[in-house]
């Protein structure tokens, strides 16, 4: 029993350590991957106008991008020791999945980015005006082949395909359909639009903050309403991927969507749970605020279908609280960042000024991109549990032998090393766009 | 039919020896930060600037070939260097953000960041080293191993301290110049131990690198490793006594002869080590993944390598010559 109780204990410890490392490190790629695509488009106008405004635009954002970008590297490369000290067991069962897929991702992404951010960042009067802008492409390129071989490595873990037995191993029968598994387009597009709205609204934010500071800055203007343009474009597109997203997992994932959506038992006409307190214990929810048959219109187009509940599954089913709670969260905050993006773009159109009580509510949605991307991961990760690897690997067959010391003290190293980078990291960020362009 | 194995094998060895003396040079830059003054420092900074992240990703080349290749080593490797892991990340973590935020701070907040960097480069170094001695002593637990792990880890700092003022010959002038020669012959010690520990322990602690090293004749002509690493050591500290007295000599060739040094002694460490990915204990055969997987790498591999050297060396022209100042601005 005490053996039980403490394997149990270090396999929490692992799972927070590696879950508030990876939660970590997601904020910045998710920032990058499309911010370095913003970055090109200011590059390229200013290669095109050669104005003066737009090179102090990029630099500004440019610095914005190397500091969020070695805030990615070096937790990433944190990631990839712990892959190995956290869970031997994933390595061992999957490895021949996983390491390849890995593997691809150094070899086409990490390199190509951190040589040509070199270029970028320090060889601007070094190289040809051409060349500059072929490696700030390059860099762009880069984080998104970087998120391909992540995402098809994930949506194989939640979706797997391709693969074949053998002598108790798992290794590839198809490569093509281990990369493009079931989940992998939702997911990669999803991703990459939540990309796309987490750089859009940094970038609103922090112009709209400098905007409070000096109105007149023509630069944080002019990014202001790229990034609100940009948002309010992608918002209602992420509506709607996120929509075809959540029936691929319906389809492919029934557990994680039963826990999504608190449905305890498999019943005909289900009702749709706007919010309810899921107690896990009894099985049920508390203080429900349902709609009728929502969950089987709303979930197979059809008020009286039957959807499967977590009995389904039971006892291999997700934690309902964290899963429900997240996903109402995430929604929550996706219809916030659409009304932001709209009003926003509304108030800026023709080159108007917005007020300034709404420079203050967009600084104050800055970082919403980051929330809205963590309540989405957290949704999809702890939805698929006990499963590491769905249907093959069991995330308590996965963890190591590191002891609950070593976890433990390690823990506490990363945590006040994070805790002071990240309290550093936007210090220097409000001081950046606080200053503004510099020309 | 070829060996897939023993081709990842060298692969892996090739990213480590990347990684080592590339990451080096910056890490060793890193802990030299403390003996120069604040102009001094913002040269040593531009000389790695647009280098260290590229250099960085070596590692997770290298660790990634370990996981993808040689999963079941790796599970082993990793968790018996666990700590000292945790260690390196802290300190890779630290200097990777110091050197983003020291140029944007002012006052005291650089000096923390600085400072921040200094350690971090220490602590990474430090780490690795510790990390070689383990390995190299087979995870042996004992209080003898320890403190020769901890040798071992404050030799390799001297050596990365050697390559890191090497680098700033070649890439800086003047008094700054002058203080890094300064510097690479101090170095050059650190080093000179950092071999003599290594090559020393490794056939002691284990009876088949015993046999390898002490099997005539084929000693003699594996006595041109220690010979040659020899004639490299003799030509740092010749090359920089060279430049200390002013006398002609092309800067490259300190940095040239401190690779050397490091290129060798990875050699002779391979030559130890093969077959074994863990000493005694493992061979790259039995630890490698399935044909599959390492095939689908290889393909990638074979296609990607001559674009990221291509690319590599096109980064190290773009930046060629003395470092300037300002790189940031």
């Amino acid at each position: 029993m005490i053996v039980e109780m403490d394997t149990s204990d270090v396999l929490l410890l692992a799972r927070a350590q590696f879950g508030l490392n990876i939660g970590f490190h997601i904020l910045f790629p998710s920032l990058t991957i499309a911010l370095g695509w913003i970055l090109l488009y200011f590059r390229i106008r200013y290669a095109r106008s050669g104005d003066p405004g737009w090179l102090a635009t990029y630099k500004l954002w440019t610095k914005v991008f190397a500091l969020s970008f070695a805030m990615g590297v070096v937790s990433g490369i944190t990631m990839s020791f712990q892959f190995g000290t956290n869970w031997p067991g994933f390595m061992l069962k999957v490895g021949n999945i996983a390491g390849p897929l890995l593997a691809y991702e150094v070899l086409t992404a990490f390199f190509l980015e951190a040589t040509f951010l070199g270029i970028m960042l320090f060889g601007m009067n070094r190289v040809p005006g051409w060349m500059h802008v072929f490696a700030s492409a390059m860099v762009a390129i880069g984080t998104t082949l970087s998120a391909f071989w992540i995402l098809a490595l994930n949506s194989w873990m939640q979706t797997p395909a391709g693969h074949v037995v053998q002598g108790g191993q798992i290794i590839a029968g198809d490569w093509w359909q281990v990369l493009f598994n079931p989940s992998f387009p939702f997911r990669f597009t999803h991703m990459l639009l939540a990309s796309g709205l987490t750089a859009s609204f940094v970038v609103a934010g922090l112009s709209a903050w400098r905007m409070l500071r000096a109105p007149g800055d023509a630069s944080a203007r002019a990014t202001l309403r790229t990034g609100l343009v940009l948002a309010a474009v992608l918002a209602p597109v992420q509506a709607l991927v996120g929509d075809q997203h959540g029936l691929n997992t319906l389809e492919h994932q029934p557990a994680k969507i039963a826990a999504i959506e608190a449905i305890w038992k498999t019943e005909k006409s289900v009702p749709l749970v706007l919010f309810a307190i899921p107690d896990e214990d009894r099985r049920r929810n508390d203080f429900a605020i349902e709609i009728p048959k929502g969950a089987s219109l709303f979930l197979k187009h059809d008020g009286d279908a039957e959807v499967r509940g977590i009995d389904a599954f039971w006892p291999d089913a997700a934690p309902v609280a964290p899963v429900f709670f997240a996903f109402r969260a995430m929604v929550g905050l996706g219809v916030l960042m659409l009304a932001a993006a709209w009003g926003g773009a509304w108030a800026t159109r023709g080159g108007r000024v917005p007020p300034r009580r709404m420079l203050w509510v967009l600084s104050g949605f800055t970082f919403s991109g980051w929330a809205a991307t963590l309540c989405g991961w957290l949704v999809t990760e702890i939805g698929r549990q006990p499963w590491l690897v769905t249907g093959i690997l069991r995330t308590a067959d996965a963890a190591g032998a590191a002891s609950g010391a070593q976890l433990g003290a390690s823990l506490t190293g990363y945590v006040i090393t994070y805790a002071a980078m990240f309290l550093a990291y936007l210090v220097v960020l409000t001081h950046l766009a606080g200053k503004g362009a510099q020309p | 039919m070829i060996d897939l194995p023993l081709v990842f094998a060298a692969l892996m060895g090739l990213a480590m020896l990347m990684y080592v003396v590339l990451d080096g040079y910056d890490l060793g830059v890193g802990m030299l930060m403390p003996a120069a003054d604040a102009r001094e420092q913002e040269l040593m900074v531009s000389s790695i600037g647009p280098f260290w992240d590229a250099n960085e990703t070596w590692l997770v080349l290298g660790v990634g070939i370990l996981l993808v290749a040689f999963p079941v080593a790796h599970g082993t490797v990793l968790g018996a260097l666990y700590l000292p892991v945790a260690w390196m990340l802290i300190g890779l973590m630290l200097r990777g953000v110091a050197f983003e935020f020291r140029v944007k701070a002012e006052g005291w907040h650089r000096e923390l960041w600085n400072n921040l960097f200094w350690f971090g480069s220490f602590l990474a170094s430090f780490a690795q080293g510790f990390m070689l001695g383990r390995y190299i002593t087979g995870f042996h637990a004992g209080f003898g191993y320890t403190v020769f792990s901890l040798l071992v880890g404050a030799s390799l700092c001297g050596g990365y301290v050697l390559l890191g003022a090497t680098w700033l010959i070649l890439k800086t002038q003047g008094v700054l110049q002058g203080k890094a020669i300064a510097w690479a012959r101090w170095g050059l010690a650190w080093v000179a131990l950092a071999v003599a520990l290594v090559s020393l322990a490794t056939p002691l602690v284990s009876e088949s690198v015993q046999m390898k090293w002490f099997d005539f004749p084929r000693t003699l002509a594996l006595m041109l490793l220690p010979v040659a690493t020899l004639g490299a050591g003799w030509r740092v500290w010749a090359s920089t006594g060279r430049l200390k007295r002013g006398e002609s000599q092309p800067d490259w060739v300190p940095f040239a002869a401190a690779v050397t040094i490091f290129v060798l002694a990875f050699a002779g460490l391979a030559y130890s080590l093969f077959p074994f990915v863990i000493i005694d204990r493992m061979t790259i055969w039995e630890a490698a993944a399935h044909p599959s997987s390492l095939r689908f790498m290889l393909a990638g591999v074979i296609v990607v390598l001559p674009f990221l050297v291509a690319y590599t060396a096109f980064a190290y022209r773009v930046f060629r010559g003395k470092a300037r100042p300002g790189l940031y601005e």
